[in-house]
């Protein structure tokens, strides 16, 4: 395990949910690691700091004194009261859906560094996706089950296609979380290999050919097509990799976006 | 049930909670008054919907209606908070070279530590709070907060960059809370 791995696992070692291997391995890491070592025990610092008890509002004698009496006069026989919105659940996703839209980052390949950037967002995405309880949302290796499944979860329908006779079978998806708005993570296999192909709709319709990076040992490629950007990540070498994107490419129709094109 | 039995069952499986209920609606609203209003607003509204909790997390449930009442009450009252959102500065947190030994100085002081938290976007506070005051598991929150599981990782991460970033900078001049 090297650095730029082991940071993104730190906050889950942290927090308690990190598999055993990987703690094994992480621990392994910080003995030979003094800064790796150093944002650890800064991890734990702060962890303890945000937990005393002086930054806890416990609920005050005079609103547990209302409640009660609220809620006395609530099941007495009366004119019925209302003291609620029905509407706070549309807010609440109305409210979400809007955050959604306004951090939609425009990523093109003439920005370098923004696209550093998101291939390292992709790399560490693929990496939670190995934790042990956060690869899949849906499993299914029926491409007519994980599709719907994304219904209503996102703002698009992403494509989805199984290769299994080409030798990389579809074992499911999940939503992910990247460059902040929630996409479409299909996952593949290839022999053991895992393969991560996260999905969404661009603001343009431009077409770009796949274009293949190396990162922390994983192999990246990412392609436009339709107004869909594709990233595919996995430890698989970057041959057969290339080789599925052609498939991918030639054998699937362009997603279409939901809420219109802009 | 009679009203009366349901009410009794209502206070000894929910508001044991309602310390936590209080606290997340405070670091939510950020003042008292509202604050209370909140959670107020929130019991009387779990009470109304007590006959539909059967599962046996009542403190995690009470906290889904009180982060759901203060985002109604947000959009009722405060509504350009909301607009405002994630901004992708507040995104794009690079990595802080932390000077650990300022950083545990304040600590300490819990003043400093109180405005570092209240000064994140709600959507990384909620986090904050949720999972290290409230101790709740990723799962729990990203059901609490609906949101993919992955979400709640991420703007913990950055949530936390954002801490270490504001409080191991340098000591500013007044402004103590």
């Amino acid at each position: 395990m090297n650095c730029l791995e082991a940071g993104p696992l730190i906050d889950f070692y942290a927090d308690g949910e990190l598999d055993a291997a990987r703690i094994l391995e992480l621990e392994q890491h910080f003995r030979g690691c003094p800064a790796c070592a150093l944002a650890w025990r800064n991890a734990q610092a702060l962890k303890k700091a945000l937990k005393q008890e002086a930054l806890f509002f416990p609920a005050p004698a005079e609103l547990r004194r209302r409640v009660r009496a609220e809620l006395r006069s609530q099941i007495e026989p009366g004119p019925a009261r209302s003291f609620w919105n029905w509407n706070w659940l549309t807010a609440a996703t109305s409210g979400l859906a809007t955050a959604c839209l306004a951090l939609l980052l425009t990523v093109t390949l003439n920005r370098p560094s923004a696209d550093q950037r998101l291939a390292q967002e992709i790399v560490s995405g693929n990496i939670r996706s190995l934790m042990a309880s956060h690869m899949l949302d849906v499993v299914s290796t029926d491409q007519h089950t994980v599709k719907p499944w994304f219904n209503g979860k996102l703002d698009f329908s992403p494509p989805v296609k199984d290769f299994v006779a080409k030798g990389f079978p579809l074992v499911g998806g999940r939503l992910d979380y990247i460059s902040g708005r929630s996409v479409a993570a299909l996952v593949f296999q290839r022999h053991k290999h895992i393969i991560n192909l996260f999905i969404w709709p661009m603001q343009t319709r431009d077409s770009n050919p796949a274009v293949a990076a190396s990162l922390q040992g994983y192999n990246v490629i990412q392609w436009t097509k339709a107004g869909m950007t594709f990233w595919k990540v996995s430890d698989l070498n970057e041959k057969e990799l290339m080789e599925f994107v052609q498939d991918y490419d030639t054998e699937n129709p362009p997603g279409l976006p939901l809420t219109g094109t802009n | 049930m009679e009203e009366s039995e349901r009410l009794k069952v209502f206070e000894q499986v929910v508001l044991p909670h309602l310390d936590a209920a209080h606290n997340l609606a405070r670091w939510l609203a950020g003042n008292d008054h509202d604050a209370q209003d909140v959670a107020q607003e929130a019991c009387l509204r779990a009470f109304k919907f007590f006959g539909g909790f059967h599962g046996d997390n009542a403190r995690a449930w009470l906290l889904t209606i009180v982060r759901n009442t203060f985002y109604n009450w947000l959009k009722k009252n405060r509504p350009s908070e909301i607009a405002g959102g994630l901004d992708d500065e507040a995104l794009a947190v690079e990595d802080v070279s932390v000077n650990a030994e300022a950083m545990n100085l304040r600590l300490a002081d819990a003043g400093v530590v109180r405005r570092a938290i209240s000064e994140l976007p709600v959507e990384f506070r909620e986090m904050i709070v949720l999972r290290e005051m409230e101790g709740l598991s990723y799962k729990e929150i990203a059901d609490l907060s609906d949101v993919p599981i992955g979400t709640v990782m991420s703007r913990l991460a950055r949530a936390r960059k954002l801490l270490q970033k504001s409080l191991a900078g340098e000591f500013q001049t007044g402004g103590q809370i």
